[in-house]
């Protein structure tokens, strides 16, 4: 007999939630988080779509510790001087189900947490799971300095930078093509001036992200997401490609925050902190086998999260997957076959969902991010360009606009234009 | 750091973290006279800035201001990065906002 049915190593979205799951179908669960309590290793942009948590949680909207509900899209193409702003509201995007709001880790995964503890889960913090024991390739257990602690099956659940992967499924340190490095500040703002700011109602607010000058012509882009009392700015930049900058990550945060466009929305903020956390981007071609015989991979382990440049997801993937996976587990549980044939349902329930039907759709956008690296630096200069020319006024006769596009569009040339939109168009 | 455009001063930033440095054992270690080329991806690539160069070239790392992110375990494992395991139990970053 095993010490536990099942082991969690992690709880961020989706260990807590895979534990709620198996801790309600009253299965014994361990959760092993290696930070002192739920989120205090975690950070995410943040904007949180709640239609997998409402799967799981119904009144989350209500009880969970959510920021802002998001009531603004924002997309900015930036170039050092200039910024060209589409800002886009709809009452679709706060309708039941299709409505999000920003989020801060440390207090929305000790909510999770609380509901996994509540709901029967036992739970470890501020130690790390250093190993996975294992029978032959069957993985029967964890280990954590002297303690060996087993388990009918154990749920990796470890995030972005998983050291057990390999051990579990095989999967080797990913490629620094695909994963992105994230920073962020957190900045203290007061409510009212942030909807002043944001143009937002109360209790509502903004997504925001830049294109172009913020990473310096680099693959990736900027963030803002307005909180309660503060805004998380930060940048996302593929580690491969970053890795040849002339300007660190953390100079291009600096020169971000001095942009023309951003200094007056952070103005007279006090910066209350400063973290870096890695975003799996690569997709569905860089996924790692989903189970292997008494384990399975969850959440950003497995690559689960998408980066589509005018949206991040992972974390309703990582809830969705985390449910999926806890009731799962439970089913091979009950028919007590925790072998990765036993396991597959995991794997059948993950194609039904969103979650593998979304990672498959947009499996080519990640190549089409990297081989088109006009986005971050030729196109924003264009539209600066383009609109000086329409909106700048001199007292100097004023050129047909025809005539004074055209030259700004040949720069580039048409042809690397159309085969750049049906590039964006296929992979999308 | 010529050909490097650095004006902020990243210390003043992770001073508003809350770390508990664990002060016995380094969860990083690099390479003895890690290769430059090598060292300047990981200058480029880590939020904390840990990774430095002096005036006079030297380089140096401090695992103090680390935030785990395991962006230099990706860029530089196979490289000059011969160490890097999660800081001991309780110790290191603990974000309050995240
Ligand atoms: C800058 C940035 C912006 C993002 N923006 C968005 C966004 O706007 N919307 C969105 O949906 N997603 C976004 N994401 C992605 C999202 O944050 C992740 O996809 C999500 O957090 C993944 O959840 P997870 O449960 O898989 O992993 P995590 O939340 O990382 O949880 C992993 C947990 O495992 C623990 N752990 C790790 N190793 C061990 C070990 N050995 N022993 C014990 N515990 C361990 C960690 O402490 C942690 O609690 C963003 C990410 C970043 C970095
Ligand atoms: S783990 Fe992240 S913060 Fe720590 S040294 Fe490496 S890159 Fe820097």
């Amino acid at each position: 007999m095993a010490d536990y049915d099942a082991i969690i190593v992690g709880s961020g979205c989706a260990g807590a939630i895979a534990a709620y799951e198996l801790a309600k179908a009253d299965k014994t669960v361990l959760v092993v988080e290696r930070g002192n309590f739920a989120g205090s290793k975690n950070m995410t942009g943040g904007r949180l779509y709640l239609h997998s948590l409402k799967e799981v949680f119904p009144n989350c909207a209500e009880e969970a510790p959510l920021e802002r509900r998001i009531a603004h899209e924002r997309i900015s193409l930036m170039t050092s001087d200039a910024s060209f702003t589409v800002d886009f509201s709809s009452n679709e995007m706060l309708k039941d189900g299709q409505d999000s709001y920003s989020v801060l880790r440390a207090s929305l995964d000790q909510w999770l947490a609380e509901q996994a503890e509540e709901a029967g889960a036992d739970y470890i913090y501020g130690i790390t799971v250093e190993e996975l024991v294992k029978d032959g390739s069957k993985v029967i257990g964890i280990r954590a300095g002297d303690d060996e602690i087993t388990g009918e099956v154990v749920l990796l659940c470890d995030g972005a930078n998983s050291l057990l992967a390999e051990s579990a499924v095989g999967f080797q340190r990913p490629k620094a093509s695909t994963l992105a490095v994230g920073i962020k500040q957190v900045i203290e703002i007061p409510a009212s001036v942030i909807e002043d700011r944001v143009l937002a109602g109360e209790g509502e607010g903004a997504a925001w992200l830049f294109v172009g000058d913020v990473t310096k012509g680099h693959v990736g882009g900027g963030f803002m997401y307005t909180n309660k009392d503060s805004v998380s700015l930060g940048i996302v930049a593929t580690i491969s490609d970053l890795a040849t900058s002339s300007t660190p990550i953390y100079q291009m945060l600096e020169d971000f925050k001095a942009h023309p466009a951003i200094k007056p929305l952070i103005k007279g903020g006090k910066v209350l902190e400063h973290s870096g956390h890695m975003v799996p981007e690569g997709g569905r071609n860089t996924m790692p086998k989903l189970v292997g015989d008494g384990v399975m991979i969850v959440g950003d382990s497995a690559m689960m999260c998408m980066n589509l440049g005018y949206m991040i997801r992972g974390m309703d993937f990582a809830i969705a997957a985390g449910m999926h996976a806890g009731r799962s587990a439970v089913e091979a549980l009950d028919a007590g076959d925790t072998s990765a044939q036993g396991l597959a349902g995991y794997i059948s329930a993950l194609e039904n969902s969103f979650v593998l039907k979304d990672l498959e759709q947009f499996k080519r956008f990640p190549h089409f991010m990297e081989s088109t690296t006009r986005i971050f630096n030729e196109y924003p200069v264009l539209v600066r360009d383009v609109f000086n020319k329409l909106f700048v006024v001199d007292g100097s006769p004023v050129a047909p606009i025809k005539r004074s596009m055209m030259p700004l569009v040949k720069k580039i040339g048409f042809g690397k234009l159309f085969k750049d939109a049906r590039g964006g168009m296929k992979a999308l | 750091m010529s050909e490097l455009h650095i004006t902020v001063n990243i210390d003043e930033y992770l001073a508003l973290n809350k770390f508990d440095v664990d002060e016995e054992t380094a969860h990083i270690e690099l390479v003895e006279n890690p290769d430059m080329t090598e060292f300047l991806k990981l200058v480029r690539v880590c939020p904390a800035g840990l990774y430095r160069i002096s005036e006079d070239g030297k380089t140096s790392f401090d695992y103090a201001g680390c935030l785990e992110c395991g962006t230099c375990r990706i860029a530089c494992r196979d490289t000059i990065i011969q160490k890097w395991i999660y800081p001991s139990s309780t110790k290191g970053i603990e974000y309050r906002y995240g």
